[in-house]
C-alpha cells in the first residue's frame, strides 16, 4: 500500500476562540551576548522557584522565575535532580542487561523504550525480528501510546482544575496496567524486549483481552472528549496559550503531539517507516496553532489512530516463533536448559558472554508517545556498548519552555509545562 | 571459558571503562562504491577538502566526518542549502572511544524537507575539545550542547550559556561519561557526602540568575531548605499561587 499521509485540520470553535493572546516574538538568531538584566527592574520583580518537589511540575523539574507581578519575564529550568547515569551504567552492562534501564526512563510508556533499544541494537547487528515479533512490538508500542496519552490527558485536566477527567483516564491506564502485567510480570518496568525477540510470547488469553480494551475504550475516550473538547473552561486556559509557530517548533526540536500540533507534519511512523507501518491505515493529526488546545486535539486524535492500529495489528497477528532462529542471541528453552546438557552450556555461554555485536553505530529513532526517541548505539565488537545513547523526546521538548512561557502568566506556566507532556525520568536519565 | 568473567559486573567500577582497544575508528572498511547520498556529492563540491572521509554504517546511515575548524561553516550550509535544508537537528551527542584516542562529536541531522538525514562527525583530540556552538543555528542545540560540555567537557565557543546542566554546578569530579571516569565517581563516597551536605545556596543556582538576584537586591531561597523556605514564605509570596 502505498504510504498515505492525511493532513487533518483539526478546528475550533471559533466563539469561544480566545486567540493569540500570547504571541511569542520570532527567533532572531543574534550573535553575541545573551540577555543582559534590565536595569530599571529593581524593586519592581522577583525571582521564584517551582519545584523541585512541587506536584505541578510532573517531578522533580525545577524552574527559576523572574516575575513581574504574575507575568514571567524569564524562565530558568534546571534539571538534573533525578540523574541516574543510564548512559554510564550502559557502557558497563550486556546488551541485553541495558533493556531494564530503558523502561526506568520513561516509566509512563516502558514498552516504547525497551521497543526502541531493542530495534537499535537489532539494526546494528543485521538482525531481522521475526514476522510475529514486529506485530507484537508495534501493539506494544501502540498501545503504550495510548497509555502515556492517557496520563498526559489526566494529570494535565489536574493541572488545569478538571479533576474528573482524571479518574477516567486512570481506570482506563488501570487496564492498561494489567495487560503490562499478563505480558511481562510487571506493571511499569516491563523490560520485556531481548535482542532479537521478546522475554516471552504473548500468554494465552492476552489478545482477547485486548480486544475487549480496543472495544470499550472508544466509549471512555467519547466521554472525557465530551468533559473537554467544548468545555469553557478548559478552552479559555488552552486556546492560545503557549503557542509556539511551526518554524520555531522545528528550530527548537520539538517532535511529536507537540511539534505536530504547530502544523509540521513529521511523524517517524510515516516519514521513516518501520515494522511495516507503511501498511497500517492510520492518519495523523496534525494541529494549526501550537497552542495547548491544538497538543490536546492531536494526542486525543492519536489515541484514535492508535486503536485502529491495535484493531489491524489484532487482525494480522501470525503465528510461528517470537524470536529469532540465532543461537548466538537467543537463549534455549527453559525445558530444554534444564535437561541437556547442550542446551545448558548454551544458556550459560550466552548469559555468561553476553551478546556481541559487530563493530559499527546505529542511531535509530521510533515515534514514542512524547515525541522522536533515538537510540544511538556504538559498538567496538564487544559484548558491551562503547557508547550507549538516547535522545530523549522530553529533555528537547523542555529545551523549548522559556520560550512558551516568557511573557506569559504564572498560572500559565503550569498550563504550558503540562502540555509538553516530560517525564523526568528521561530527562534527567 | 575463562572463569573470571563472572568478576565482570564488577570491572571499572573504581577504574574507568576499558575503552576501544583499537586505534582506528571503530566502523570497519569499506568495500567496493558506497551508496550515494545527494548531501555528500554536494558538499564535496562545495567544501572540497573539508570532507575529511564518508562512510555507510547499519546499512543505510551515512556519515561524513570535517575538521573542527570547517564544522561550523559546513553545518551553516547543510541547513540552509536549497535542496538540503537539514532544518532538524535530531540529537548531537559525543562518543569517547577511550585509550587516548580523539573524542567525536556527533550531529545527527534531519531535513523535514528532501526527507533526508545525515551524521556529521567531528573528531577532537584530547588536548583541543573546543569547536564552535551551532547555538544561532538551530536552537535544539542549546541543552544538547550544555549536555555533551557536562558528561564529556567539549567547549562549544559562542554558546551563551554553557554550563553544566544535568550534574551540579559545583560538581569538581570531571566529566562523567569520559572513559577515564570511574563509574563510582572520582572522590570517596566520604567526601562526596560531604560535599552535597555542605553545599550553599548559591550552588543551586546559576551565574545569571545570582546576577539577576543581586540587581533585585534579593536573597535568593534555598530550594531544599524546609526551615528556611518557612520563613521566606511570606518574603516571597510562596508558591501557593501555582498550585
Amino acid at each position: 500500500m502505498a504510504l498515505r499521509k492525511v493532513v487533518y485540520n483539526v478546528t475550533r470553535n471559533p466563539e469561544l476562540s480566545a486567540g493569540g493572546r500570547l504571541v511569542n516574538a520570532p527567533i532572531v538568531p543574534v550573535e553575541g551576548e545573551a540577555v543582559q538584566v534590565h536595569e530599571d527592574i529593581a524593586g519592581e520583580h522577583m525571582l521564584i522557584n517551582i519545584g523541585p518537589q512541587h506536584p505541578a511540575t510532573h517531578g522533580v523539574l525545577r524552574l527559576v522565575l523572574e516575575l513581574d507581578g504574575e507575568t514571567v519575564v524569564r524562565c530558568i529550568p534546571h534539571i538534573g535532580y533525578l540523574h541516574s547515569s543510564f548512559e554510564k551504567l550502559g557502557e558497563y552492562r550486556d546488551w541485553n542487561q541495558i533493556v531494564p534501564l530503558t523502561d526506568r526512563m520513561d516509566y509512563l510508556a516502558p514498552l516504547i523504550y525497551n521497543c526502541a533499544y531493542a530495534m537499535a541494537v537489532e539494526k546494528l547487528m543485521g538482525i531481522e525480528v521475526t514476522e510475529r515479533c514486529k506485530v507484537v512490538r508495534v501493539i506494544c508500542m501502540e498501545l503504550d501510546r495510548i497509555f502515556s496519552h492517557l496520563l498526559w490527558l489526566g494529570t494535565t485536566g489536574i493541572d488545569l482544575g478538571a479533576f474528573t477527567v482524571f479518574l477516567y483516564t486512570f481506570q482506563e491506564r488501570e487496564r492498561i496496567y494489567d495487560l503490562h502485567e499478563a505480558f511481562t510480570g510487571a506493571r511499569i518496568t516491563t523490560s520485556s524486549t531481548r535482542i532479537g525477540g521478546m522475554m516471552a510470547d504473548l500468554p494465552a488469553g492476552w489478545i482477547e483481552k485486548l480486544q475487549e480494551f480496543v472495544n470499550t475504550f472508544p466509549r471512555t475516550l467519547e466521554e472525557v472528549d465530551t468533559l473537554l473538547t467544548n468545555n469553557g473552561i478548559w478552552i479559555g486556559r488552552t486556546q492560545g496559550v503557549g503557542a509556539i509557530s511551526a518554524e520555531d517548533a522545528v528550530n527548537f526540536g520539538l517532535s511529536g503531539p507537540n511539534l505536530r500540533a504547530s502544523g509540521v507534519d513529521y511523524d517517524i511512523r510515516k516519514d521513516r517507516p518501520y515494522y511495516d507501518y507503511e501498511t497500517y491505515d492510520f492518519d495523523v493529526p496534525i494541529g494549526e496553532h501550537g497552542d495547548i488546545y491544538d497538543r490536546y486535539l492531536c494526542r486525543m486524535e492519536e489515541m484514535r489512530q492508535s486503536l485502529l492500529i491495535l484493531q489491524q495489528a489484532i487482525d494480522r497477528l501470525p503465528g510461528g516463533p517470537i524470536n529469532v532462529d540465532d543461537p548466538r542471541i537467543i537463549l534455549p528453552s527453559k525445558t530444554a536448559a534444564m535437561n541437556d546438557m547442550e542446551s545448558m552450556i548454551h544458556h550459560f555461554k550466552v548469559v555468561m558472554e553476553g551478546v556481541r555485536a559487530p563493530v559499527g553505530e546505529s542511531w535509530f529513532s521510533v515515534e514514542s508517545s512524547k515525541g522522536e526517541l533515538g537510540m544511538y548505539v556504538v559498538s567496538d565488537g564487544g559484548s558491551k556498548p562503547v557508547r550507549w545513547r538516547v535522545r530523549g523526546p522530553s529533555f528537547i521538548n523542555i529545551a523549548a519552555l522559556p520560550h512558551m512561557i516568557e511573557g506569559a502568566l504564572l498560572s500559565d506556566v503550569i498550563a504550558v509545562n503540562a502540555s509538553l507532556d516530560i517525564v523526568l525520568g528521561e530527562i534527567d536519565r | 571459558m575463562a572463569n573470571d568473567s563472572f568478576k565482570k559486573g564488577l570491572e571499572g567500577l573504581d577504574a574507568g571503562a576499558a575503552g576501544s582497544p583499537q586505534e582506528e575508528p571503530g566502523v570497519p572498511p569499506q568495500a567496493g562504491e558506497l551508496p550515494a547520498h545527494p548531501s555528500i556529492e554536494a558538499l564535496r563540491e562545495e567544501f572540497g577538502d573539508a570532507v575529511l572521509r564518508h562512510e555507510v554504517v547499519a546499512g543505510d546511515e551515512h556519515i561524513v566526518y570535517v575538521p573542527p575548524q570547517r564544522a561550523r561553516d559546513v553545518l551553516a550550509w547543510l541547513k540552509d542549502a536549497p535542496g538540503h535544508q537539514y532544518d532538524f537537528l535530531q540529537d548531537l551527542t559525543a562518543i569517547d572511544w577511550g585509550n587516548g584516542r580523539s573524542i567525536q562529536v556527533v550531529y545527527q541531522l534531519w531535513s523535514t524537507r528532501s526527507k533526508l538525514n545525515l551524521r556529521v562527525k567531528v573528531e577532537l583530540p584530547l588536548d583541543s575539545l573546543e569547536i564552535d556552538t551551532v547555538y544561532y543555528l538551530w536552537r535544539a542545540a542549546d541543552w544538547l550542547e550544555r549536555e555533551v560540555f557536562d558528561m564529556f567537557g567539549v567547549v562549544f565557543t559562542g554558546h551563551p550559556d554553557l554550563r553544566r546542566i544535568l550534574m551540579p554546578y559545583n560538581y569538581a569530579e570531571g566529566h562523567p561519561l569520559r572513559k577515564d571516569f570511574p563509574l563510582r565517581g572520582r572522590f570517596s563516597r566520604a567526601e562526596q557526602t560531604r560535599r552535597s551536605l555542605s553545599m550553599q545556596t548559591e550552588d543551586h543556582y546559576s551565574p545569571r540568575e545570582l546576577e539577576i538576584a543581586h540587581v533585585l537586591g534579593q536573597t535568593l531561597p534555598t530550594p531544599f531548605d524546609e526551615a528556611g523556605s518557612a520563613d521566606q514564605q511570606g518574603q516571597f509570596g510562596g508558591m501557593g499561587g501555582a498550585g
